[in-house]
């Protein structure tokens, strides 16, 4: 009975999902106060009836009930309770579960913090929600029900979760990736309600920036995570491989990216008013489309949704009409946005416009990568082609790499314009400090010059100067008095830099080596002596392993790594499993490839200094899209609106 | 004409040949990097071009991975079920999924000799999951 009452709960929640795009929309047209008024109470019960079906959906995994089609497919009796709850996002319909209730619990946090929004304004932003949450429910109800039974036929026992995804790194990356996918629905749905409203001055900006933050903030972690996950977890040291999947979380993050800046400008200075508005609807198509890039299975990727042609064509259906209905309503009513505000070139405003342009472009050239394949095939009649990582490369790093240099001179500049003489004044010592540091550290310390790492280095040190001389300038009136809000600018501009280093650095100097090791052997990698000393059977709760020993002497220092070889029973399914001893500095990682006969084994051997910067340099980023939300600016807004009713109405 | 039009058309043109500048950076870098895709009777049929960046999929041959010496270089045969194959040689660690009767994709050159030299061997992550490419490959011998 529970998987049925489940399947009630979502058809509920859809009919409750209309009710919110009806009132929303209509009553904020038509003025109907009480329709307004009863927004909130049907988020709520919308959040409470998906909240329900998907601990229903928790609960039959963790009983194992076997009779429903997604449990069996996905779980098994043998698998640790901790697996079986995460297993519920394990594959595409669960997963499409969780993400149907993070877009609910972003709907009812909307609702419940937009007090301080004109009446009809938050009206029209929970609609558009609504309207969202009829399309996301009704692809799950329709064409990805996780409750299907697989009565009379129900199976002993499950076929288990892909070992890949029996890791700690899928029970927190989808859900945190979600979060950031589907927060920016709501930065979409203030875009819209802006446009609906004709209400295109800067206070759309400043509501909508708070939850934009938070929403890139999730993206960004949740994209950390997943490049942490794979490369521990895929067991050969890659952290980035452009693959299609990872480029549709990338390119809603770098128009995301563009977005939080943009929406800086527009807020403070009230400019690039249309731009924002664009903005804020490419982000949430690209996640959508994002969507359709996973859950289709048109693109050749190493994340495998089951492929089904209905559900492509759905998702593409939606998106049509999303970011048609979007820009055509965006084209009607962005035409009478005008700002007469001037700016000269050295000025913040055209600085973040370069910001803007840089992201933007980025995003354009991986977007024209990824989906190359697809118009290829189409044009061609059937001929299928493949986009190679170099193409990636090549746009890419340069981008950054000028992107790192435009945002060093950032703290420099003012709103408005900056006297070209102060710019050189204060930045030439940086300028010479940064070339002098990046060229000179890989000298000192190596005693050779890679290239491509110390312009990197020298952009990274430019950045972290600049940043670190304007701290030093603006905290000398103590450091309590500088707001967060630049604190979080100035984690997560530092977390660039770091993420540049640790790219660069782990690109330029790591060492891999591929060979057949005999037990007995030792094999120096940059002076880290390993000695194999062969490999022994272990037995797993749901599997069996060839264990390996490696004993490693680096600087005097002497330590083991086990690396394994596991065949997981339920699937037959052979995983490696790498051992790593991660470092602040470098990061030494094992792993067995296939037994050679003789105990010989094929083994590769990787040294890969500074690859863990790129992580901490994310994680800062994420840091810093958090702390900037909880500057006392948005806790002035939130008093504000305590005060007596009317404040909202004077713009 | 006007100053400020003036001013707005140098803008709009730098821009337009701005643009055009970075299409035609991208659409060349674009064309360098594609691979394009082989199927085995194209392999096998002469259409594939030799000594050039493709990719090739395919069957593995039940009993056809051989290793060759004592080091890391294997051979395996690719086969769509059809009367098409080729065979492949690869030095490296094979992908987990590699195993006989998989479906996987190949990245390398096709030589002279008719070998084809991977730089790569992609299998995928899931094992009911079948790239695009060999969607309308029989997964096994008709015998079976």
């Amino acid at each position: 009975m529970m998987p049925e009452l489940g399947q009630l709960a979502l058809a509920l929640a859809f009919c409750l999902s209309v009710l919110v795009a009806v009132f929303g929309l209509a009553g904020a047209q038509l003025g109907r106060m009480r329709w307004m008024a009863a927004l909130d109470s049907l988020v709520l019960g919308k959040f409470i009836f998906v909240a329900f079906a998907f601990v229903i959906l928790t609960h039959a995994f963790l009983t194992d009930d076997f009779s429903v089609a997604y449990v069996a497919n996905n779980s098994n009796s043998l698998l640790p309770w901790y697996y079986k709850m995460s297993a519920v996002w394990g594959a595409h319909e669960g997963s499409f579960l969780l993400l149907v209730l993070i877009m609910a619990g972003w709907t009812l946090a909307v609702a419940l913090r937009s007090g301080e929004l004109p009446r009809t304004f938050s009206a029209r932003v929970l609609g558009v929600m609504g309207l969202l949450n009829i399309g996301f429910l009704a692809f799950l109800i329709f064409t990805s029900n996780p409750f299907d039974r697989l009565a009379p036929m129900t199976p002993a026992d499950g076929a288990d979760l892909n070992p890949l995804l029996q890791d700690f790194g899928l029970i927190v990356h989808p859900p945190m990736l979600y979060m950031g996918y589907v927060g920016f629905s709501v930065s979409f749905a203030f875009a819209l309600a802006a446009l609906l409203s004709r209400r295109l001055d800067s206070s759309w900006a400043r509501w909508s920036r708070p939850w934009s933050n938070v929403a890139w903030a999730f993206l960004t972690l949740g994209i950390v995570l997943g490049s942490w996950w794979a490369y521990y977890e895929l067991g050969w040291g890659g952290w980035w491989f452009w693959d299609p999947v990872e480029n549709a979380s990338f390119m809603p993050w770098l128009a995301g990216t563009a977005l939080i800046h943009s929406l800086a400008v527009t807020e403070k200075r009230g400019t690039f008013k249309s731009w924002t508005l664009l903005l804020a609807i490419t982000t949430f198509s690209l996640s959508l489309l994002g969507a359709f890039i996973v859950r289709s299975g048109v693109l050749t990727s190493v994340h495998a949704f089951a492929v089904d042609p209905t559900r492509g064509m759905f998702i593409l259906a939606f998106l049509l009409v999303v970011v048609g209905g979007s820009l055509a309503l965006y084209a009607t009513r962005a035409s009478v946005i005008a700002s007469r505000v001037r700016y000269g070139f050295w000025s913040r405003e055209a600085f973040l416009l370069i910001n803007n342009i840089i992201f933007v472009v980025a995003m354009a050239f991986v977007l024209l990568g990824t989906l190359y394949p697809l118009a290829y095939e189409a044009v061609t009649g059937g001929d299928k082609i493949s986009v190679g990582v170099p193409y990636f490369n090549a746009g890419f790093v340069p981008l950054m790499l000028l992107l790192a240099v435009a945002l060093g001179a950032l703290p420099v500049l003012q709103w408005k314009g900056t006297p070209p003489g102060r710019l050189w004044r204060d930045l030439r010592w940086m300028a010479l400090a940064s070339v002098t540091l990046g060229v000179g550290l890989p000298l000192l310390l190596t005693g050779a010059l890679a290239w491509q790492a110390c312009v990197a280095l020298v952009v990274g040190f430019w950045i972290l100067g600049t940043h670190l001389r304007d701290l030093w300038q603006r905290g000398r009136r103590g450091l309590g008095r500088v707001p967060l809000a630049y604190w979080g600018m100035f984690a997560a501009h530092g977390g660039f830099a770091v993420a540049l280093f640790g790219i660069a650095l782990t690109s330029v100097l790591s060492v891999e080596k591929d060979l057949r090791m005999v037990p007995g052997q030792t094999e120096q990698v940059v002076g880290i002596a390993i000695t194999f000393d062969g490999v022994a059977p272990r037995q797993g709760v749901n599997f069996v392993a060839d264990r390996g020993t490696f004993l490693i002497e680096e600087n005097g220092h002497r330590y083991a790594l086990h690396p394994e070889k596991r065949r997981y029973l339920a699937r037959e399914m052979v995983m490696t499993e790498a051992a790593i001893d991660a470092g602040f500095l470098r990061d030494v990682y094992v792993s067995l490839g296939e037994p050679l006969g003789d105990g010989a084994w094929a083994v590769r051997l990787q040294v890969k200094p500074f690859v863990r910067w790129i992580w901490l340099g994310g994680l800062l980023m994420t840091l810093g899209g958090i702390i900037a939300v909880a500057d006392a600016r948005y806790r002035r807004l939130r008093r504000r609106a305590a005060a007596p009713a009317g404040a909202g109405a004077a713009a | 004409m006007h100053p400020v039009r003036r001013n707005r058309l140098f803008a709009v043109l730098f821009l337009v040949a701005g643009a055009a500048a970075t299409a035609a950076l991208v659409l060349v870098a674009l064309n360098e990097n594609i691979n394009l895709f082989y199927p085995p009777d194209q392999v096998v049929g002469g259409d594939a071009p030799l000594n050039t960046r493709i990719r090739a999929g395919g069957m593995v041959e039940d009993g056809s991975v051989s290793r060759i010496g004592d080091g890391l270089t294997v051979q395996f045969v690719l086969t769509d079920h059809q009367g098409s194959s080729f065979p492949v040689r690869y030095t490296g660690i094979l992908p987990d999924l590699f195993r006989e009767g998989q479906g996987i994709l190949v990245l390398g050159e096709l030589q002279e000799d008719g070998v084809f030299s991977a730089r790569e061997v992609l299998a995928k992550h899931d094992e009911t999951y079948m790239p695009p490419e060999l969607a309308g490959m029989k997964t096994s011998g008709a015998g079976r």
